[in-house]
């Protein structure tokens, strides 16, 4: 049975034209897939064809216009959003830190009400550290201060220490060096093997690593109709 | 009426446009370019007073009920509008939270001053409602718009932060509490600054008339704690009240943050 099933989904763009009407463009429509348990699945498409979009609307951050996404058998709709997307998190391309040091934005997430039955973890998160090569002092760093690709490592972590069952990673290592993107695709292969029913889906500008890294494709390309 | 002021005249007004005389030359001397405003803003609060002036003469000699209460819903919907044209952004919907906003809690709040408090006899004395209702539409269509605003701006500028929260799992009132509670903060400042030098670097201009008109000054200061109270609680509400209608459009009930719904408006 597949994790995650899109079924004939479609999304629209408005784009505010120079008129006052607005025209609206379908980015993607009639699209179906299954991710099945197991996979990393790769989307793959031009700039523009809505691989982020895609990646949010099964995050169900974006509304969808026509079709289905369904969860474990079960319509979106049908499920407490707040407890599905603690179990399918979406990575943004361009990760925010909270106010406060790396380590309390690894607490954060706790406050959460969602999230209210589990504790942090120091031994997890120290174990997560190291696979990435970060001294333990990392946790105590001003978290607004890092650079684009140690948030990006603060993210994933951020991700990672709740032990959710599906990522959507949205260009998650577009920052980083080749060493640690190589650390942080080990980390999802090691995350992805501790439970036969994890899945993930990657969007990179690097065509290589989603050759690396994924053993399915998605092909998006600009929608004609 | 007590007659322990003294009425002025239309010469007297006449003679305090030299006041303002004096600041039009300092611009034209200084070159500072404000005459034309300070000529126009003069003439609209001339013109804008002697007009109210007369309607409330109107008003108090017809002593009508109906006409008091439309009069109130004019001037509420007046301030419901007015303060969403004071801020940058806009979505749909965002006039009618306004004035809902605006109305229920200005009305609550002065029908429970008016009637429970001072116990005006009848209850639409214009008198007495006509003049505290402004006082607390005034302030709070300032506090309206400024929550209004900080808070559309507040979710466009932390459309990511919010959305990384939510992504986590975070509920939309988790993902977007900071940005809630900044927008009533936002809205309470001035009534509370004010409140806090109170007689103390201001004289309030309610007190202030009443002196003048020949009340007692602790007269005048127990009319002033009941509407300063008044104008508090009434922002208040409307702030929030404006604040969560305006969270309720941006935020889906699945938990998006709907953040196409906004947009910019240019101002000239």
């Amino acid at each position: 049975m597949a994790i995650i099933e899109g079924i004939k989904i479609g999304c629209q763009k408005i784009q505010p034209s120079l008129s006052s009407e607005e025209a609206a463009r379908w980015l993607w429509r009639d699209l179906s897939f299954n991710l099945e348990p197991g996979i990393q699945l790769g989307l793959v498409g031009a700039t523009g064809t809505g691989k982020s979009l895609l990646l949010r609307a099964i995050a169900c951050l974006d509304p969808l216009d026509e079709g289905e996404i369904r969860y474990l058998d079960r319509p979106l709709s049908a499920w407490n959003l707040p407890l599905y997307r603690s179990q399918v998190i979406y990575l943004h391309q361009r990760p925010i830190m909270f106010e406060g040091s790396v380590e309390a934005n690894l607490k954060a997430v706790y406050q959460l009400a969602i999230n209210s039955h589990r504790r942090y973890d120091p031994h997890q998160v120290r174990d997560l550290l190291e696979t990435f090569d970060r001294h333990p002092d990392f946790l105590y760093q001003p978290a607004t201060n890092l650079s684009g690709g140690e948030s990006q490592l603060v993210a994933i972590i951020r991700a990672l220490q709740l032990e959710p069952m599906v990522l959507l990673l949205d260009e998650c290592t577009a920052s980083l060096d080749p060493e640690t993107t190589h650390k942080v695709e080990e980390a999802i292969a090691f995350w992805l093997s501790a439970n036969p029913q994890r899945a993930c889906i990657w969007t990179s500008h690097d065509p290589q690593q989603i050759q690396r890294v994924t053993n399915q494709q998605l092909i998006l390309s600009p929608y004609v109709g | 009426m007590s007659d322990n002021y003294l009425s002025l005249s239309y010469g007297q007004l006449g003679a305090s446009v030299l006041l303002i005389i004096i600041n039009v030359a300092l611009s034209i001397q200084l070159r500072l370019g404000l005459e034309r405003s300070l000529a126009i803003a003069s003439l609209r609060c001339v013109v804008q007073l002697l007009l109210v002036g007369y309607i409330l003469e109107w008003l108090f000699a017809l002593d009508n009920p109906w006409v008091v209460l439309a009069i109130a819903l004019l001037m509420a919907a007046i301030a419901g509008i007015s303060a969403v044209n004071r801020t940058s952004r806009r979505f749909a919907g965002i006039y009618w939270r306004s004035l809902l906003s605006v109305l229920v809690s200005a009305f609550l709040i002065t029908n429970l001053s008016v009637i429970g408090i001072i116990q005006v006899q009848p209850w639409y004395n214009p008198q007495y409602l006509i003049p505290l209702l402004g006082m607390i539409l005034g302030n709070t269509l300032n506090g309206i718009s400024l929550g209004l605003d900080r808070f559309m701006e507040g979710v466009v500028s932390n459309r990511n932060g919010i959305e990384t929260l939510l992504a986590l799992g975070a509920t939309r009132w988790e993902a977007s509490h900071k940005q809630i509670q900044t927008a009533v903060r936002t809205g309470m400042i001035p009534i509370i600054n004010s409140m806090m030098v109170m007689g103390v670097v201001s004289l309030p201009g309610m007190m202030t008339g009443q002196i003048l008109a020949g009340a007692s000054p602790l007269d005048a200061v127990r009319y002033q704690i009941i509407i300063v109270f008044a104008i508090a609680s009434a922002s208040a509400l409307g702030t929030l009240g404006v604040v969560i209608l305006a969270w309720g459009a941006l935020f889906s009930p699945s938990h998006q943050l709907l953040s196409d719904r906004l947009h910019h408006i240019t101002k000239n």
